[in-house]
């Protein structure tokens, strides 16, 4: 075969790549025998490839909420007047005479079908607007106080909607709506487990350590509290939050009722490792050394375990994500007008809706997503957790 | 095992206890006392009270003595007289409301644990069985799914799909016609029809940690020596597995009772009120809009009381099949 240049540059960027990924997995190998534990636990979780998926799709779920300025087409809250229930807007990429072009929408309008008197939705096939990236709209502040006035696609005229995943009652764009609350819903879960994590390493770590009747009091409270329904006792104590509490506190207030039962689960897990681990030669050692307690106790015993708690608190994400979503459902969570993945679907209640609006249930795919993929990096992190086990 | 029984009927107590001051508690928590709102509430119904009888509901309840005293006064009432206080949404005796509601709640969560059982067991069994099969993958994604998926959710999907196949409504237990008509054989017919719904969706959310715990512990037993010594011995596989493995699996299942059961008391609060159910958790939740806490107090005590039970009767269940757990816990 003849070798043109071309041919030869490209069979000579091919060996290279080649060769680099070889000694790439050659010096992974190697360094695997004085890697730290951090990255043990790293190359474990890597090989379990639905985790790491699952992590990726997280990464960009969370970057995409926490920049919904930039990246959802209107605020939470913008009403398209005529617009109510309007099905998700259509996006074509071929145009009326048949070419192929850059990504358009026509515009939407209402009629009233006198038979049934719902109001149907079509396209005025008259009046195409493409969709730009990188669009010019009115000021705003991201994140609160970046100035900017750019979103990341849009329509020249913002006066016409364009409703990816439709509209709601009020004419609002859920897709917008969705993206906002995810700021609220995939928080409140973070949030739920720092309180859970302290107040459970803080309590487990003194009922294992000390014993007695220390031990046997907390470990009574946790009983109690994990024997206790959680839904009884959170709308209970949601409903003793004052009415005109503002979101923020509000937030606050629902993120330590989720926390309420969720420290148990982790303080048990302290508990027993710190029983286990507090006669251990370095426990002892550091106990002969003179070390305090709470020395011994935060610096020594629970980073020896810090991977178990680790894939603890991920599990447990999930469940306080679900508990919001269930609160806020019933209407005793998050209040309007702040949004969240559960006041989207309170919208959602009943089989009408369900009938006649579906695109109103977007949000629980959301809702699913997130917390199937917590389950999955959860799952891959407890394979990744214990890195020196055999089969790796 | 007399001794284990009795062991653990005196540890209840404190835990009882400890949930009757946590209910307790959630009465005092709103702001205002609860007299101010119930007569709040009766003013915008247009029916003003007078001093006199707004000090006479104070005496009724004594909240104008310290909390403690109060605590006293409403545990004394319940332990003497089954009394909880009254409702003022319902304007009747909080025990009347409850008591009225209680047994389809009762009925429903064990129903859903039983239902939760008959279909985690053989999917568990099978996906241990046949490891990494097609129908291992699918019973596991399902599980996930079920997991993943909030009650409601589940509950209105499948609401919408009966209604549209059969062109049958499940809202509530009864059809209308049956409500508040006597219990006849038509009427329970009719409730057949419908509470298989609220059931099988609760029952779909606990089952997925069911079948992973049967699994793992039924993989872990189904290699070990006395199973591939039966299997030599010439048992014939069907009645090997089901009889030695299986049974050794099912004990994990059992201790898991404990937090099965508040999942599902809480599932079935959320399930029964999107689909206006005549169950607690409806009136539980109106009570909790409309802050009448001797109600939400009320309530949240009873559920989580009959839960701590549900956990008791399943720990001597335990005891009873495994006499590993009585003996350890007897020496202990």
């Amino acid at each position: 075969m003849n070798q043109t240049p071309i041919h030869a540059f490209f069979s000579r960027i091919a060996s290279g790549y080649i060769r680099w990924r070889e000694t790439r997995a050659k010096r992974l190998q190697e360094s695997l025998y004085y890697a730290s534990q951090r990255k043990l636990v790293w190359h474990a979780f890597n090989r379990h490839k639905l985790a790491r998926i699952s992590l990726v799709f997280l990464a960009i779920l969370y970057f995409v909420s926490v920049f919904a300025d930039f990246f959802a087409p209107f605020g939470p809250l913008k009403r398209f007047k005529d617009f109510n229930d309007a099905p998700p807007t259509s996006i074509h990429l071929i145009k009326a005479d048949g070419r192929l072009s850059r990504p358009h929408i026509y515009e939407t309008k209402r009629e009233l079908n006198t038979d049934t008197f719902k109001y149907r939705y079509s396209e005025d096939r008259s009046k195409p607007h493409s969709i730009r990236f990188i669009v010019r709209t009115e000021p705003y502040k991201l994140l609160g106080f970046i100035p900017m006035q750019h979103k990341l696609f849009g329509l020249e005229n913002r006066q016409v909607p364009l409703l990816l995943f439709g509209s709601d009652r009020l004419g609002r764009d859920v897709f917008s709506r969705i993206l906002f609350a995810g700021r609220i819903s995939l928080f409140i879960g973070f949030g739920g487990v720092l309180v859970a994590f302290i107040l459970g390493s803080i309590l487990g770590g003194i009922s294992g350590y000390y014993g007695g009747v220390v031990d046997e009091a907390i470990q009574r409270v946790i009983e109690v509290l994990i024997s206790v329904p959680d839904i009884p006792i959170w709308i209970a104590l949601s409903a003793a939050l004052p009415r005109d509490w503002g979101t923020i506190n509000i937030y606050f207030a629902i993120t330590l009722i989720l926390s309420v039962r969720g420290w148990t689960g982790l303080a048990r897990v302290v508990r027993g490792r710190i029983i286990s681990l507090r006669e251990e030669e370095f426990a002892l050692a550091a106990k002969a050394a003179g070390a305090s307690d709470r020395r011994i106790i935060f610096k020594h015993l629970l980073p020896a375990f810090s991977s178990y708690l680790i894939v603890h608190m991920t599990l447990a994400i999930p469940g306080m994500i679900l508990g919001e979503t269930a609160l806020s459902f019933l209407g005793l969570g998050i209040r309007p007008p702040a949004v969240s993945w559960g006041t989207l679907l309170q919208e959602a209640q009943d089989v009408n809706v369900l009938a006649n609006f579906p695109w109103m249930l977007i949000p629980a795919l959301f809702v699913v997503g997130a917390i199937l993929m917590f389950n999955f990096v959860g799952d891959g992190l407890r394979d990744a957790a214990d890195p020196y086990s055999s089969s790796r | 095992m007399r001794a284990f029984i009795v062991r653990r009927l005196i540890l209840i107590i404190p835990l009882l206890f400890l949930i009757s001051v946590i209910s307790f508690v959630t009465i005092l928590l709103p702001p205002g006392s609860y007299v101010e709102t119930y007569v709040q509430n009766l003013e915008r119904t247009g029916f003003i009270m007078d001093q006199g009888q707004i000090e006479a509901i104070y005496k009724q309840y004594g909240l104008d003595q310290p909390a403690v005293l109060q605590y006293v006064l409403w545990m004394g009432n319940f332990l003497l007289k089954g009394e909880m206080g009254r409702s003022f949404i319902y304007q009747r005796p909080v025990k009347d409301v409850i008591m009225e509601r209680l047994p389809m709640s009762a009925i429903i969560a064990l129903a859903s644990l039983v239902v939760t059982w008959l279909i985690a067991v053989p999917i568990g069994i099978y996906s241990a069985l046949r490891q990494y099969s097609v129908g291992d993958y699918v019973a596991t994604v399902i599980g996930f799914v079920g997991l993943a998926l909030p009650n409601f959710l589940l509950a209105l999907a499948i609401g919408y799909w009966v209604f549209a196949g059969t062109g049958r409504a499940i809202t509530g237990l009864f059809s209308i016609e049956y409500k508040g008509a006597p219990w006849s054989i038509d009427k329970f017919v009719d409730l057949l029809g419908n509470i298989w719904l609220p059931i099988v969706v609760i029952a779909s959310a606990g089952t997925a940690s069911l079948i992973r715990i049967l699994r793992a512990t039924l993989l872990d037993e189904k290699n070990k020596q006395y199973v591939t010594t039966t299997r030599a011995k010439g048992l014939p596989e069907r009645r090997l597995i089901m009889k030695y493995p299986v049974r050794v699996a099912i004990n994990p299942l059992i201790s898991t009772i404990g937090w099965t059961l508040p999942f599902i008391v809480s599932g079935e609060i959320i399930v029964s009120q999107t689909l206006g159910l005549e169950t607690l958790g409806p009136v539980l939740l109106a009570a909790a809009l409309g802050e009448d806490m001797f109600l939400v107090g009320s309530i949240v005590m009873i559920l989580s009381s009959l839960t701590v039970v549900g956990t008791l009767l399943s720990d001597i269940l335990l005891a009873w099949v495994d006499p590993r757990i009585r003996f350890e816990r007897i020496r202990t």
